[in-house]
Formats: structure tokens, C-alpha cells, sequence
């Protein structure tokens, strides 16, 4: 197809806009680290305390020592370890919830407090119950993650068109085909977005099992380096975890492309 | 032959606050190939009847055959063609429109022969690969009639089926799928409360009452039988729109 002159300028102006915003956001960004290495440089802020850019950077260099990978390592298996299970464990929970009105009906109220509950009071009974370690530490992801899990795909579900459930009920379907042929394969745009929820949630219960009870990972480092007043060691370890999460998110997010590419 | 009886039929809903009681004792049949309309007024119970026919609900009282047999849950004797026209937009129009074979457990190679035969012949074969939203929605309604037609139920229920549409679109799927019914030798029952719709396509017109609903009056028009459009030029048209009209708003 030809385009008008009128097009391409249109294309132009959309172009350069985009352009001008990520120059704006990377703008920011150096802007940001360049006063704050400036301020810990001539003294307006005490570098020991704030760190600083340099520093962060040297102790990147000295993180391998502190055997980095194997830290990261732990962390990255324990959120994965806790994304995965609470989606499948929520998933299969919100299935059996919508399959029977009357479970529904009768956890109701426990989901609800549940979910008003902050799980982190629950910390001392984890480690009581399952022991100061890993498991402790996926046990605190699952259950800050599980609860939303189940309500928002719970929801998703219950949102499915009702005229489409009498369509294939007049048809003679029954509850397990409405469910394979309806209710999953609507939901599954909800389904994304309660991943991206998860990546999140993920990441906040694994650093504060973390905080608990570990002996390993970015959540001790950073806890560490907290107590010994490392700062250098709580903000590159901050930093290595602001990269991990968006990398996860944009794993999601490339699931969903795809998943969107297919469906339209 | 006798394709549809309903004998004696009456519902009452039940709700904490009370009884409601929707139909009393209805009693009519449908031959092989009819079309029926049913009209009254609105929240009369019209949409009850087809739940009741294709087995959703049963009845209070009385009872209800198809070719004799009594219903007694969904089984897939009928198709449904509900107001909004509920393609699945996840599935492509040749999918969608074997849903009900897949639900039947009767998705042969024969059978999704067959629903591939009737997209082909009625228009919508350069659409198999398409999804409902690259369709417009005359074709989309097209493609939903196809899909209760592909299991090969004894009968269609037509519920508000056009009164989503624009008018100008109404006049034409109507036309299209009256053509489509025809065809195909189909007893249908479409439920409406356009009385210009029920005119124009019905052989006999079923009257019912404010609720409890029972039946004032079934109506057949001495109308020719063609095409609703043409039908809607005769000049005895308007004569039983009025006697039709007169007959719900009494």
C-alpha cells in the first residue's frame, strides 16, 4: 500500500514521540546516579551510609568472591519455586471452588480473612512447622501468593458469559466439558494478569522468607550486609534483584505476546 | 408428523420471598417443518418456554415430547440461537461451528464434513480460518445458526435472536436465516416480541397473557409463503400485525 505524505509524517511524529520518551527515561536514570555520586563525592551525603555509584560498582567486582551466582542461584530457584507451585496449587483450588457452589459458599469467609491477613505474622509458625530453610522460605512465597491467586482466577471464572453456559448447556454439556471448552480457555487473558500479579508477590515472599530465616540468598546478603552496615553490599544486592524481577516480568510478558499472537 | 407437544404445562419459580408462577397450563404442538412464533408481553415467560423445551428447567406440571419421546434434561435434540450470537472468540468460525458436535461426542469426519458443507453453502467457506471478530455481524448471526444446524437437532429455538442487531441488519439476517431454516426443513420456535418479526416469518403465531402467562389466542395467518422481506410488502401484512398487536396489549 502507498502511503500519503500525510502518513508518513504521522509515522514520523509517532516515531520521534517514542524516541523522546525512552531518551527522557534513560535521562533520568543518569541524572539520577550522576547527583548522587556527585553529592557522595563532595560530601553532601555521607557515602558510608547513602553508598554510591562507585562504590556499588566495585562491589560488583568484589561480589564474585562472595560467591554471588551461587546466592542469586538460591534466590531465583526459591521464587520460581514459590511462583510455580502457588499458581498450580491457587489454579487447581479455584477450579474445585467453581466446579462446587456449596465449597464456595463455605470457604468464603476464610478466604477472606486470609487475604486481609498479612502472611508475614506468620513467619514464627513456618519455621516452626516446616524448619529453618528453603522450605520456609517457598512455604512464605506460596502463601503470600496463593490466596490472590485463587480469588482473581476464581473471578475470572465466574466472569464467563452466562449466555454461553446456557448455550452449551441446551446442547447437553456437562459441567467438566463447560469447564474445558468455556471456562478455561475464556479465562486465560485473566490468567496472564494473575501471572504478572505472581511475578511480584513472588519476589516479596521469597526476600522476606529471606529476612526470616536464611542462610543464603539476596534477602541474607542484603540482611547482612544491613547488620554489618555494608551498605555498598545491601544496595549492588538491591540492584542484582531490581534486574532478576524484571527479567521475570518480561518473561511473562513475552508468554502473553505469544499467547496473544495465537488467539488475536 | 408431530415434532413438538407440550401438554398441560405450567412453572412455578420458587425464591425466599416467594412463589412465582410463569406459565399455566400451556398445550400446543408443532408439526414437522413449522415455524412457530411465540409473542407477548415482556417478562411474560416466553424465554421460559424454550428453557423448558430444550430441557434446561423442567416443568412445574404436565410434560413435554419431542417426536414423542418426553424431555427430561438437555440432550442435544435442539439447537439454541440465543440474542447476542455467543461465537466463542478464542475459536475460528469452522470451529465454532462444530462446538455442538464436540459437546455431543458425535465430531466424525462425516459430521465435520457437513458443517463445512453448510459454511460453504451458505457464504461463509472464505471465512473457515477467520475469527468472530473479522465478521460483521449479520455474518457472525449466520455463523451461529450454522452451528446449531451442524448437530442436526430436531428443533431450533430462536430466542430474541435478531434484537441485538441494527435495524437495517435485522430485516436482512432475518431474511437470511428464514432462507437458511427453510432449507434445511426445520421446525423452529422463535421467541419475540417484534410482531413485525413474528409476522413476517411465522406460520402460526402463539399469543400469550401478562403473567401467569397463558395462551389468549395461536393465530395462522392465511400470509403466502416466501421470503419475510416480501412478506412484510403483502397487503394483508399490516391487517395481522393490528390483529396480532391487539390481541398482546389487551
Amino acid at each position: 500500500m502507498k502511503n500519503s505524505d500525510l502518513h508518513r509524517q504521522f509515522i514520523r511524529k509517532h516515531r520521534n514521540n517514542k524516541i523522546k520518551i525512552l531518551a527522557c527515561q534513560i535521562g533520568v536514570l543518569i541524572l539520577f546516579l550522576f547527583l548522587w555520586e556527585l553529592f557522595a563525592r563532595i560530601g553532601i551525603i555521607d557515602d558510608f551510609i547513602m553508598s554510591s555509584p562507585s562504590r556499588i560498582i566495585k562491589m560488583f567486582g568484589a561480589l564474585g568472591e562472595q560467591h554471588i551466582f551461587k546466592h542469586i542461584g538460591i534466590t531465583v530457584l526459591e521464587c520460581i519455586l514459590g511462583f510455580t507451585l502457588s499458581t498450580v496449587i491457587g489454579s487447581l483450588i479455584a477450579i474445585a471452588l467453581w466446579w462446587s457452589v456449596t465449597l464456595r459458599k463455605i470457604l468464603e469467609p476464610y478466604l477472606v480473612v486470609l487475604n486481609s491477613l498479612p502472611k508475614i505474622a506468620l513467619g514464627p509458625i513456618i519455621i516452626i512447622w516446616v524448619g529453618a530453610g528453603m522450605k520456609a522460605i517457598v512455604t512464605m512465597a506460596v502463601l503470600i501468593c496463593i490466596i490472590v491467586t485463587i480469588i482473581s482466577v476464581l473471578n475470572g471464572f465466574l466472569s464467563a458469559d452466562e449466555g454461553k453456559i446456557l448455550l452449551l448447556q441446551s446442547m447437553g454439556a456437562n459441567k467438566f466439558q463447560i469447564l474445558i471448552k468455556l471456562i478455561l480457555p475464556y479465562s486465560i487473558p485473566n490468567f496472564i494478569s494473575v501471572l504478572k500479579i505472581n511475578v511480584g508477590l513472588a519476589w516479596v515472599g521469597t526476600i522476606m522468607g529471606e529476612y526470616l530465616v536464611s542462610a543464603a540468598g539476596l534477602g541474607y546478603l542484603i540482611i547482612y550486609g544491613g547488620q554489618v552496615f555494608k551498605l555498598d553490599l545491601v544496595m549492588a544486592s538491591t540492584v542484582i534483584l531490581c534486574i532478576l524481577a524484571t527479567l521475570m516480568y518480561l518473561a511473562v510478558a513475552i508468554v502473553e505476546k505469544r499467547i496473544n499472537k495465537k488467539r488475536r | 408428523m408431530e415434532k413438538l407437544k407440550m401438554k398441560d404445562v405450567s412453572l412455578t419459580y420458587q425464591s425466599l420471598s416467594g412463589e412465582t408462577k410463569a406459565l399455566e397450563d400451556i398445550t400446543f404442538s408443532v408439526s414437522d417443518g413449522e415455524f412457530i412464533a411465540i409473542v407477548g408481553p415482556s417478562g411474560c415467560g416466553k424465554t421460559t418456554i424454550l428453557s423448558l423445551v430444550s430441557g434446561l428447567i423442567a416443568p412445574s406440571e404436565g410434560e413435554i415430547f419431542i417426536n414423542g419421546e418426553p424431555v427430561r434434561k438437555p440432550n442435544g435434540k435442539v439447537g439454541y440461537m440465543l440474542q447476542r450470537d455467543q461465537l466463542f472468540e478464542w475459536r475460528t468460525i469452522e470451529s465454532n461451528v462444530i462446538l455442538g458436535l464436540e459437546i455431543c461426542k458425535k465430531a466424525t469426519r462425516e459430521n465435520k464434513e457437513y458443517a463445512r458443507e453448510l459454511l460453504e453453502k451458505y457464504g461463509l467457506g472464505d471465512f473457515k480460518k477467520s475469527f468472530p471478530n473479522e465478521l460483521s455481524g449479520g455474518m457472525r448471526q449466520r455463523a451461529a445458526l450454522i452451528r446449531t444446524l451442524s448437530f442436526r437437532p430436531e428443533i431450533l429455538l430462536l430466542d430474541e435472536a435478531f434484537s441485538a442487531l441494527d435495524f437495517q441488519t435485522r430485516l436482512a439476517v432475518c431474511d437470511d436465516v428464514y432462507d437458511i431454516i427453510k432449507k434445511e426443513k426445520k421446525t423452529a420456535l422463535l421467541v419475540t416480541h417484534d410482531i413485525s418479526e413474528a409476522v413476517s416469518m411465522a406460520d402460526k403465531i402463539i399469543v400469550l397473557s401478562q403473567r401467569p402467562a397463558k395462551i389468549k389466542n395461536i393465530y395462522t395467518p392465511d400470509l403466502p409463503v416466501v421470503s419475510p422481506l416480501k412478506r412484510r410488502e403483502e397487503p394483508t401484512f399490516s391487517k395481522w400485525f393490528d390483529i396480532i398487536w391487539k390481541e398482546v396489549s389487551k
